[in-house]
């Protein structure tokens, strides 16, 4: 099937709102070529549970697309239009399959050494498309908790978020982190929007106000535990097919593993322990993993990542068993993690709107070391002077 | 050089510039100088001569390792290899970034375009085949050892001209370790020893290559089963495994062409980077082990050039498209550009070159040192070492 051969019908599967908008843009659609339009129905096919900066990104895309005069247009595509592909790739269902059709080109572009020219199409594209940076309520906020369960480091912290704002070596605190949910809060309070500040929890969660997007590694223990088992039971199968079993975890939906309530919210954890790597097992990875999904989805003004000690390396299907036995943690391994989660967590930051008035807090749970980066803040600066996380936290939300 | 300053520039100024940074990092540790230092040893005649070669499975950044920070993660390459060493700095890979393949590429000398995930063997001609095919060397005398079940048959292609019976022997340790504990009820205490594959984690191939089986390695590296289990319930990682057999070979068949590919390196791939950190310090410390191993065995000493390269980088912090150390998929150009040191008789020592060279470089260069015409590759031979 190709493009051109694209009806209403062809999305007859597709959930209400996904149905609606690929409907409303089929003459676009028809006009797109084969190698760009599964990677955009891929976008589409779950518009129903995408978040509103998503949403609001891919209706610019067909905004611009649609604008376009037909040189221009030609111009747009050319470069997608340029890769070679075979005629399999014609074949599988791409309309209702738009993954696995990605997964399938993906092979066959570094297959065929087409990746470089791809990666350069789809920069070029994203850029092009890409509305001016919108004005935000307010500047970002993006708080790190490293550290829980660690006595000590045993290097240096934040060696790679330090050139960047003012190195804190005598924080003051008590109750340090009900200090941070609440100026969480209270940005939340100021700034209501949906899934617009979140906290992130590598353990349990500690109670947050309304307004806040919550999400934890312990809350998702029912669900973690039902895609072990799925993912134990692939482990110890005489023959494991990787692809089929990518598709496996990719087709499984949130009513299925106990989830309920916000749909859009069930959808992004469930992806979270189908897309990501190694979440499923070690909470530090889940936490950074999730920041940065949740970052780049849902672009939110203020996140509160709190990383927690990840189990110790063992074998696979050890790992896979960790409900039925209690986790050996590795608070220092955790600690090391975190810190590089921490600065990940930053640069994500960083690749967003508003870039040059965002703020950033890192600071070691319940010691007295932090790193805070702002545009008021010199970089690359040290402060053995006392200060309160309050006062800090204050100045930074 | 900040990564930062990266963004927006061509992947060959990138390439150059990590380049750059490597040699400028090695000359403020080591000294290294850009012109070549005298010859250590004279040349050893080509029959006589040994290559082992290591390859890093899952690639290390230079921000973990040739860069200021990740200097305290690898002491051995440094302080007591470097100095002995002549250093390239800029070894792109072409193609495609999986560890399988990848290190098929560099076998072959051809970037092979199978799926990483298939228990196949490489398309073209290994450099195994040419060894034994054109030097008539027996089995014993070219062996792989190899960390992942995958790695199956990477000891001959499917070449019409080559093919079965020419190549390698693979040990594949973990198999021979699963197998043996099969045998004894106390599996537990060596699990941490069996984890297969850091890419793919459940990926578990199907094993139809020519490696070798428990029983034969009793016969061939004279070591008992028992005597195998026991030593190993004594090691921390599977590369820690692979070095012991590849010891084990040394001592008792010393092949002239030895292969060893590590791979702890490649937990990275479940995001925890404080593993992905003792997997670099891990490999650092047994690639000093085995240059160590080398000199102090007369079949080696003084005949033995050693080749330590890592299969290709990983994807950078600044690469949107990725997720920093954790994976290589983004093909950038860190990602790309990786490392190679090169130590042994009549290599440079303290040597740094820059010019760009490729993966596929490897077999052509060791054709030339052994004497055997690797004609199906599509590298070149590496002049300085070759």
């Amino acid at each position: 099937m190709l493009p051109k051969d694209l009806t209403p019908a062809s999305f007859a599967a597709y959930p209400p709102e996904a149905r609606q908008l690929a409907t409303k843009q089929i003459a676009l659609l028809q006009r797109l070529p084969l190698v760009f339009v599964p990677l955009l129905l891929r976008e589409l096919i779950v518009y129903d549970w995408k978040f509103p900066s998503e949403r609001a990104d891919l209706d610019r895309q067909f905004s611009w697309l649609s604008n376009l005069s037909p040189a221009a247009f030609e111009t747009a595509m050319s470069d997608f239009t340029r890769l070679k592909t075979t005629p399999a790739l014609e074949l599988t269902d791409w309309v209702n399959n738009p993954g696995i059709f990605s997964e399938q080109l993906s092979a066959q572009l570094w297959a065929t050494h087409q990746i470089d020219s791809f990666r350069k199409a789809a920069v070029d594209y994203v850029e092009k498309s890409s509305a001016p940076p919108e004005t935000l309520p307010t500047h970002r906020l993006g708080i790190a908790v490293i550290g829980q369960g660690s006595d000590t480091s045993a290097g240096p912290l934040f060696r790679k978020l330090r050139p960047h704002g003012v190195h804190f070596t005598q924080v003051k605190s008590t109750a340090g982190l009900q200090q941070l949910l609440a100026a969480v809060a209270s940005r939340a309070k100021a700034h209501p929007a949906p899934y617009a500040h979140w906290y992130i929890d590598g353990g349990a969660a500690l109670t947050t106000s309304g307004g806040v997007t919550q999400v934890s590694y312990n809350a998702l223990s029912p669900l973690r535990n039902t895609l072990q088992t799925r993912m134990q039971k692939a482990y110890e199968a005489p023959v494991f097919d990787p692809e089929a079993f990518r598709t496996m975890l990719a087709q499984i939906k949130p009513e299925e593993t106990g989830l309920a309530g916000d749909s859009v919210l069930n959808r992004f954890q469930l992806s979270l322990l189908t897309e990501g790597s190694g979440t499923q097992v070690f909470a530090t990875t889940f936490v950074q993993w999730a920041a940065r999904e949740a970052l780049r989805r849902a672009q939110p003004l203020t996140l509160l990542t709190r990383f927690a000690p990840r189990q110790r390396e063992k074998q696979m299907n050890e790992l896979l068993a960790e409900r039925q036995r209690k986790p050996d943690l590795d608070p220092q391994g955790s600690l090391i993690d975190a810190d590089m989660g921490a600065y990940y967590n930053w640069i994500n930051q960083q690749r967003l709107p508003g870039d040059k008035e965002s703020a950033f807090l890192a600071w070691f749970e319940d010691h007295n070391e932090a790193v805070a980066i702002a545009p008021a803040l010199e970089r690359g600066k040290r402060s053995d002077s006392p200060i309160d996380l309050a006062h800090l936290i204050e100045q930074l939300a | 050089m900040r990564l930062a300053d990266l963004q927006g520039r061509a992947a060959h100024e990138i390439s150059q510039a990590i380049s750059l940074s490597r040699r400028n990092f090695l000359r403020t540790v080591t000294g290294a100088a850009c012109l070549g230092a005298p010859v250590l040893n004279a040349m050893v005649a080509a029959k006589n001569r040994k290559a082992v070669i290591v390859t890093f499975g899952g690639g290390a950044r230079d921000e973990e390792t040739f860069m200021p920070d990740g200097q305290e993660n690898i002491p051995h390459l440094l302080h007591e290899l470097m100095p002995q060493a002549t250093f390239f700095t800029n070894v792109v890979n072409k193609g495609i970034l999986g560890h399988y393949v990848a290190t098929a590429s560099i076998v072959t000398g051809v970037y092979e375009t199978f799926n990483n995930f298939a228990a196949v063997s490489p398309n073209n001609p290994t450099v195994f085949e040419y060894f034994r095919k054109d030097l008539k060397r027996p089995a014993t005398d070219a062996w792989v050892v190899a960390p992942s079940n995958g790695f199956a048959r990477i000891g001959e292609s499917g070449h019409k001209l080559y093919g079965p019976g020419l190549g390698a022997g693979v040990i594949l340790p973990k198999r021979l370790l699963s197998a043996a504990l099969s045998a004894n009820s106390d599996g537990a205490q060596y699990q941490h020893l069996l984890r297969d594959n850091y890419e793919t984690p459940l990926y578990a191939p199907s094993l139809t290559g020519r490696q070798i089986e428990l029983e034969q390695m009793a016969q061939v590296l004279k070591l008992s089963v028992d005597d195998f289990a026991t030593h190993a319930r004594s090691l921390v990682s599977p590369d820690e495994l692979s070095v012991y057999i590849a010891k084990q070979l040394m001592r008792q068949l010393s092949p002239s062409l030895l292969w060893v590919t590590l791979h702890d390196i490649d937990i990275a791939h479940s995001g925890a980077f404080s593993l992905y950190l003792d997997g670099i310090k891990r490999s650092d410390r047994l690639c000093a082990e085995l240059w160590q191993t080398i000199q102090k065995d007369p079949e080696y000493a003084n005949r033995t050039t050693m080749f330590i390269l890592p299969d290709f980088g990983r994807d950078s912090d600044i690469e949107s498209g990725g997720n920093g150390f954790q994976h290589h998929r983004t093909g950038d150009a860190l990602s790309r550009t990786t490392w190679m040191m090169v130590l042994g008789p009549g290599v440079k020592q303290n040597t740094v070159i820059d010019r760009p060279t490729e993966s596929t470089d490897l077999i052509p260069t060791l054709g030339a040192y052994f004497g055997f015409d690797a004609r199906m590759s599509t590298g070149k031979p590496i002049a300085e070492v070759a």
